[in-house]
């Protein structure tokens, strides 16, 4: 009798073989989860991307006239060639990544999908664009011709003077 | 001498071969049409009997027999297309006017595939209308309601993962801008797009997760969340027949009366 009222208790603070074997079981298919989430990651995140290279060479630049705003639509950029220098805007509107274009009688740049609409030195006018357009590093080659690094976001307003 | 049609039928529902695929056997007895329904691995999935008042055309305009109708045809056109079409990225256009323009009924099979598309999502949405609009979501049918939402959502991954199979300006820039759209969550944004598109632009890798997407995981998903919807209905008590009739309530003052007499 007293043999009986005390297995339970014992039960309580100790595994008895069925139950050690459920917790190994479960840890061990939470670790492979674990592993199979992490596989599963690296294996959709590819490692080499046949992508354009994100530094363009945009040519000489005396190609640009002076005071105009020229997209170039495979690259997704604008080359502004200002009084004074040249600067490179993305042409790749903030909202929703379409490409927006120059409208010389107006003076803006404006996005043909939902409308947003830009300065020329890229700071917005009208939404619904959360941002205005980017500038990007732009600098003289060796050879003289003008580059523009589209990964590189810079956030002050020099010009690149040939 | 030749015996009916009926006769033969008769016959060989009789037979051994018969009955060891369909093991109900010969009778039309309400016991044996139940257990066809009963015993057959497709048909088991839905009620052996319904009240004939909850199949009449008004009770539920048939939208959910009709969605999974535009399934079953988009799913056989489907692969019917992919016979003629390479998801890779300069060809897949090609492929797709070739199928407008070169292969025999190509333009039929593949217009007919993109307005059931349009139409089992007009479909889906009236069949949820419907029957949020009777009532027939609450309990004990709350799970397969959602249930339900999880095909609805399925359906619009599948117009919206074979918009892009085309490659033509309008699929790029729709996958550009919803891409985008998708990387506005916060944290986790750009690498969900990355990870969606195989990269950070839509090119040849998208097409393909895409293709894989649409073709692939995105029907066989569906096909199984809509085994469990069909099997719902029958475990949750059928059709919903519609509200119960309201009981006769004696108005308070008769009931009083009736309390003191």
């Amino acid at each position: 009798m007293s043999e009986d009222a005390k297995k339970p208790a014992e039960q309580e603070d100790s595994l008895n073989r069925r139950q050690f074997f459920v917790k190994l079981g479960v840890g061990s298919v939470a670790v492979a989860a674990c592993g199979t989430v992490a596989f599963g990651y690296e294996f959709l995140s590819p490692n080499v991307l046949y992508e354009p290279s994100p530094l363009v060479n945009v040519g000489k630049a005396d190609l640009y006239a002076p005071d105009s705003v020229t997209l170039d639509p495979q690259a997704g950029i604008f080359i502004v060639r200002a009084a004074e220098g040249f600067y490179a805007l993305t042409a790749i509107c903030t909202h929703l990544g379409c490409i927006t274009a120059w409208k010389p009688e107006l003076g803006i740049i404006a996005c043909p999908c939902h409308g947003s609409k830009f300065n020329k030195d890229g700071t917005k006018i009208a939404g619904p664009a959360p941002r205005p357009l980017p500038r990007l590093k732009m600098w003289v080659s060796d050879e003289g011709d003008l580059m523009v690094d589209r990964s590189n976001i810079i956030t002050g307003r020099e010009l690149v003077r040939v | 001498m030749p015996k009916s049609m009926d006769d033969l039928l008769k016959a060989a529902r009789g037979s051994r071969a018969w009955r060891s695929v369909f093991r109900s056997g010969p009778g039309f007895s309400k016991l044996h049409r139940a257990m066809v329904v009963q015993q057959n691995v497709f048909l088991h999935l839905f009620s052996v009997k319904a009240r004939k008042r909850v199949l009449a055309f008004n009770v539920t305009w048939y939208l959910g027999a009709l969605s999974a109708g535009t399934f079953a045809i988009l799913v056989i056109t489907g692969i019917l297309l992919m016979l003629y079409y390479h998801p890779s990225a300069p060809q897949a256009y090609d492929d797709m006017k070739d199928l407008q323009f070169v292969v025999s009924s190509g333009v039929f099979l593949r217009n007919l595939h993109r307005w059931s598309a349009h139409a089992m999502v007009f479909l889906v949405f009236a069949h949820m209308f419907k029957v949020f609009y009777r009532g027939a979501y609450r309990g004990p049918r709350e799970f397969n309601w959602v249930i339900g939402v999880f095909l609805m959502l399925g359906t619009l991954l599948l117009s919206y993962t074979g918009y892009l199979l085309p490659w033509d300006q309008l699929a790029f820039w729709a996958v550009t801008v919803g891409s985008n759209i998708a990387s506005a969550v916060p944290l986790i944004g750009d690498k969900m797009r990355f990870l969606m598109l195989g990269g950070h632009q839509v090119n040849a890798n998208a097409l393909l997760r895409f293709y894989v997407l649409h073709c692939m995981i995105l029907p066989l998903g569906l096909i199984v969340l809509i085994a469990i919807h069909f099997w719902r209905i029958r475990k949750d008590g059928g059709l919903y027949p519609g509200p119960e009739p309201k009981p006769v309530l004696i108005p308070s003052e008769a009931k009083n009366e009736a309390i003191q007499q």
